[in-house]
């Protein structure tokens, strides 16, 4: 029997969806924004932001009132904590793509950039796995759920990787220090989106099984 | 009242006796016409400012030297659904049945102060209870299906008290008001079985079939799903929700989670007075008075 407040968890997961769109887009416009040198994007990054921001209070507040008025219990109570987390997680990477974009814009105005190191790979692998942690959330994939934790090991080693290399520029070259200094920062924010992209696939693995993989041997980051 | 308590149960408590109570008329009225096929007043959709179904200023009922309710004021908007909520004997019954005069049949009961419906004075000179409970109709917390009559005459029998016996008007209304409790369904190949042969949630369904075939404005109901299963509180539930676009529903229940899925606002009474009046979502998710915060937390007592 499908009750009338049913139809608000279809809204809620509609929300979640749209938002997940919205920060995918911020990320790949503040990847676009940097490579390619285009300042205008940047502050289209910036203007999207607002948006994401709304459907993060948006969701938060469908996820109080179900809480209060329906006493969700099973699926629906799982689905509600996953979406008040995975909201959190998709606004903390929208604010990692607009970091991205504003640095982007200073470098644009500084001069071009002759090597990314790593970067261009770490935005493709990051724009990835947010995308995929969303399809298994949309198609509830729990196997393609499993697969973001082991993936975003990757684009972790990237990122040490550009440490290393970045700061052996500013070593041999000071002049270099301040765009090397921003890349080093936009390495570790797309390091951080494909946490959040591996946060939200780990709340899809609670979804939809009911198992809490946090923390576990499967997807710890750490050491590797 | 004569005539309606020949035909009640006699093991039932004056509490559970049948909604039909409020429509019977002493003697039947042969010059009525047919009441109108769709609910007499205006859906929730009319725009303008929310319709006041009834309107309570500083109202007290006494049973004997008790006092029930304490001077308590509120507005109930029309083509919603209210809860009130409370402990046992906080008077939430009593105010539910001040609004069709159902609490006057407690001897020595008496009230001050007013109620208005849907701007007419509720108790005023020359108003005929029984008139006012055709207007207001009333759901029990035990289902109440007459048991010598069929499922079809419990539907049609307030009609018929007040003489209405054009047949092809009748059959069309039981059809709807079997529809609209959700129930035409489940019962349409069989309306000449007696009405206690359903089961208890399909017999709470005829009794609302049996208040709304009567096209009353108001729906009154007390505990309507306290004796029913969780599938059965699911369907009236939904019922509630399906006609509050037509009706203005007043519900009493025990049940907080109840009062949060079916209601628009909600009332919090405690020993006879109204403690906090005010949109549901607000009640249970910020409520404004620590005695509603204890009661709908659970930390009451």
């Amino acid at each position: 029997m499908k009750r009338y407040f049913h139809h608000e968890l279809e809204d809620l997961r509609k929300h979640l969806i749209l938002m997940g769109e919205r920060t995918i887009d911020s990320v790949r416009l503040a990847a676009q924004a940097l490579l390619s040198e285009d300042v205008a994007t940047a502050g289209q990054v910036i203007a999207l932001d607002d948006e994401i921001d709304r459907l993060e209070i948006l969701i938060d507040a469908e996820c109080i009132r179900y809480i209060t008025l329906r006493g969700p219990v099973a699926s629906d109570v799982r689905l509600i904590t996953v979406a008040m987390k995975a909201s959190h997680e998709l606004e903390r990477a929208g604010d990692e793509a607009t970091s991205i974009a504003k640095r982007a814009r200073k470098l644009a105005e500084k001069g071009k950039i002759d090597d990314f190191n790593h970067i261009p790979r770490m935005a493709d692998l990051a724009l990835e796995l947010l995308r995929d942690a969303m399809d298994s959330f949309i198609t509830e994939n729990v196997d393609k759920a499993h697969t973001v934790p082991r993936r975003d090991k990757e684009v972790d080693d990237l990122n040490r990787e550009n440490y290393v290399q970045l700061t052996d520029k500013i070593s041999l070259n000071p002049e270099v220090s301040h765009a090397a200094i921003e890349l080093i920062f936009i390495s570790k924010s797309l390091e951080r989106v494909a946490d959040h992209a591996t946060n939200i696939a780990e709340e899809v693995i609670f979804l939809l099984k009911g198992e809490d993989v946090r923390h576990t041997a499967e997807v710890k980051r750490s050491g590797m | 009242m004569n005539q309606v308590i020949s035909i009640t149960p006699s093991t039932m408590s004056d509490r559970d006796k049948p909604a039909v109570d409020a429509v019977a008329a002493p003697t039947p009225v042969p010059t009525m016409k047919p009441m109108a096929v769709v609910p007499p007043s205006a859906p929730a959709t009319t725009a303008g400012p929310p319709q006041i179904a009834f309107d309570i200023q500083d109202l007290s009922i006494f049973y004997g030297a008790h006092q029930a309710i304490k001077n308590v004021s509120l507005q109930i908007t029309a083509h919603s659904v209210t809860a009130i909520i409370g402990p046992s004997g906080c008077g939430k019954s009593t105010l539910l049945r001040s609004l069709n005069r159902m609490h006057e049949l407690t001897p020595g009961a008496r009230h001050t102060g007013s109620i208005r419906i849907l701007g007419d004075d509720l108790y005023g000179p020359g108003i005929d209870p029984t008139v006012v409970r055709r207007r207001v109709g009333m759901i029990f917390q035990k289902s109440n299906p007459f048991p010598t009559l069929t499922i079809a005459e419990n539907v049609l029998v307030g009609l018929r008290l007040n003489g209405v016996r054009d047949k092809v008007f009748l059959n069309r209304r039981l059809e709807e008001s079997l529809r609209m409790a959700a129930l035409w369904d489940e019962v349409k190949d069989h309306l000449h079985r007696p009405g206690t042969s359903l089961s208890g949630g399909q017999q709470q369904r005829l009794c609302i079939a049996r208040a709304i075939a009567n096209r009353p404005e108001i729906l009154l109901m007390d505990e309507p799903c306290s004796a029913l299963d969780p599938i059965a509180t699911g369907k009236v539930e939904e019922l509630i929700h399906e006609l509050s676009r037509d009706y203005t529903i007043v519900i009493v229940t025990h049940n907080m989670q109840q009062a949060a899925r079916v209601s628009n606002k909600t009332a919090f009474m405690y020993m006879g007075k109204l403690v906090e009046y005010g949109e549901t979502e607000q009640i249970f998710m910020n409520p404004k008075d620590p005695q509603t915060e204890a009661y709908v937390s659970g930390r009451f007592g």
